[in-house]
């Protein structure tokens, strides 16, 4: 996956500005940046939801636009951000949709379909809804079942649009740990974030201002508070827990 | 709670036997009450030749093009209802239903009629027109920025609806007393017209309607996880929708040009069936089958809750619709 001098936007506006962008295969990669920088944008135009305007986008060295649809959904898993349900569907079904690219194009889920589905609503600690309506879930709950829509198609890229946005603290532990494990089966895992703690857990990050890569490297190089102070504008503290991993305090002023 | 969980197939089967119900009621039921056995006599062309005239010339064509028209203008409720990502989409309140009974009234005016079997067949492609024209103006007063607004939607059906009404009451001024007086009746909703020859059309109609809705089933399951959710895993999401579209579209208008306006057989049926079942496949296939047993059962009413005089049975769909549309709005709110 790989974006080169990508303009894209809504409209007449741009939002974003000539990103040039290639996450690692096999690493987890955190988005971040303040509410309207492109982070969405972005995550859409790596997954074909958006045009570029300007510059290329390609998946395995191959302009996206060239890769078939159906190949194209094989490969790349999207999360997109706050799905409200309409209609009665039951967890397990809409993880078994995540399998839909994987199967004859008017096939009924086999058993492999359903282990993967039900390994995946496992590994995120959402097993005992998979008989539950989406729309009689909490949210939390039914952002790891729609997250275990994504794992269960085991794409080779997963891209999610603020995967933990309602999760408690111990689930966010679960997905960071189902996302980790992914990654070193040799996926790309990029997410978007506001949470600092679980952005700190990935390998890599990405920071986004403005529509414009602001600082990309390993989690350890840009978490910094001169980097976090500009990318958020504020006050930035950051102290370093005895296994390097950065502790992030923002937005008070320590003397 | 759980999601429902009763096999599909099972549900079909309760559905097909309620449909070999509803269809023998509606033939013993009438100015002239008939015994079961009279009525299979009479099928079978033997027995009393009024009574072989009553049952294989007047009920049966009715009955048989009630369970037709229940059963596409279900199917087009539950597509559009899909497609459109909003459970309150139906064919008569999104103005499909409106612009086809126009295309069909145009029809008439240029000549066409279903005595023939070239205005038969050509009548509901006339509809067809003018549904796919309200199609098209309903779209347009629900876009912003070339994208659909789901909360327009039906508030744009409502005026193209009116706006159809309108057109409808210029046309019909037009023509003679007599004829108007027969149009206004099949314009509320009526079966009385019913023949072998338009039994035929519709059957046509409804088995092209199925033919190309029940492939998409799969994308509807995906459609309903969002359009961005349903393309990124492989659905061509505007070719589903365009699809989806027509066959909707022309479901509900070949019923139209048969039967009139007669609301809310699509909003109903689907909700109901949804109580049941989740896959869209079986979803598509028991509306069809739920939409024919309502329908037959609302026109069996409709002309012997007031025999010798008969009620629109658009009067009777809309009488259990609205009330019900106004539950699922307070549902949803």
């Amino acid at each position: 996956m790989r974006l080169q001098e990508v303009s894209a936007g809504y409209g007449s506006r741009d939002v974003l500005h000539g990103v040039s962008l290639a996450p690692p295969p096999g690493t987890v990669v955190a988005l971040l940046g303040e509410n309207g920088a492109g982070k969405t944008t972005l995550l859409k135009v790596f997954a074909g939801l958006l045009k570029a305007r300007a510059g290329t986008v390609a998946l395995g060295g191959r302009p996206l636009d060239a890769v078939p649809r159906r190949e194209a959904a094989r490969r790349i898993g999207y999360l997109p951000q706050g799905f409200e349900p309409l209609f009665p569907m039951r967890a397990l079904d809409a993880v078994l949709l995540g399998r839909m690219p994987r199967r004859a194009r008017f096939a009924s889920p086999g058993p492999g379909d359903v282990a993967a589905a039900r390994s995946a609503l496992e590994e995120l600690d959402a097993a005992e809804h998979a008989e539950t309506d989406l729309r009689e879930m909490s949210g939390g709950e039914r952002q790891r079942v729609l997250l275990a829509r994504v794992l269960a198609g085991e794409p080779e890229a997963m891209l999610l649009d603020e995967p933990t946005a309602s999760l408690d603290p111990r689930h966010r532990l679960v997905v960071l740990t189902a996302l980790r494990r992914r990654a070193a089966a040799g996926a790309t895992v990029l997410f978007s974030t506001h949470e600092l703690e679980f952005a700190a857990g990935a390998d890599r990050a990405v920071f986004l201002a403005g529509g414009r890569v602001l600082a990309e490297g390993t989690v350890r190089e840009t978490f910094t508070a001169p980097l976090l102070s500009k990318l958020f504008g504020v006050p930035a503290r950051v102290v370093p827990l005895p296994d390097g991993t950065p502790l992030v305090s923002l937005g008070r002023v320590v003397e | 709670m759980t999601a429902p969980r009763r096999s599909p197939a099972a549900a079909g089967a309760v559905l097909l036997l309620a449909l070999a119900g509803a269809l023998l009621l509606s033939l013993l039921s009438g100015s002239v009450p008939l015994e079961a056995g009279a009525v299979f006599r009479a099928l079978a062309g033997e027995g009393d030749p009024s009574v072989v005239t009553i049952v294989r010339e007047l009920r049966l064509p009715r009955a048989l093009l009630a369970a037709l028209v229940g059963g596409a203008l279900a199917l087009s409720g539950a597509a559009l209802q899909a497609l459109l990502q909003n459970p309150l989409a139906d064919p008569f309140l999104l103005g499909v239903s409106g612009g086809a009974a126009c295309g069909t009234l145009v029809g008439s005016l240029l000549g066409l009629t279903a005595s023939s079997l070239l205005g038969r067949a050509t009548l509901p492609l006339a509809a067809f027109l003018g549904a796919l024209a309200t199609v098209l103006l309903v779209g347009l007063g629900a876009s912003v920025r070339g994208r659909l607004d789901r909360g327009r939607l039906l508030l744009s059906g409502v005026v193209v609806n009116a706006l159809a009404s309108a057109v409808l009451l210029f046309l019909l001024s037009w023509g003679d007393g007599a004829r108007t007086q027969g149009f206004v009746f099949w314009m509320l909703g009526s079966l009385a017209g019913a023949t072998g020859g338009a039994v035929a059309t519709l059957a046509v109609y409804a088995a092209l309607g199925l033919a190309a809705l029940l492939p998409l089933a799969s994308a509807f399951d995906a459609l309903s996880l969002g359009e961005e959710t349903a393309f990124t895993l492989g659905v061509p999401v505007e070719t589903v929708k365009r699809t989806a579209y027509l066959a909707a579209s022309l479901l509900a208008a070949a019923a139209v040009s048969v039967s009139g306006i007669i609301g809310f057989v699509g909003l109903l049926v689907p909700h109901g069936v949804r109580f049941v079942v989740r896959s869209h496949r079986a979803l598509l296939l028991l509306s069809f089958a739920g939409g024919a047993v309502l329908l037959v059962l609302a026109d069996t009413a409709a002309r012997t809750l007031f025999a010798p005089a008969e009620v629109a049975v658009g009067a009777v769909t809309a009488l259990l619709g609205a009330p019900a549309f106004l539950l699922l709005m307070r549902r949803r709110a």
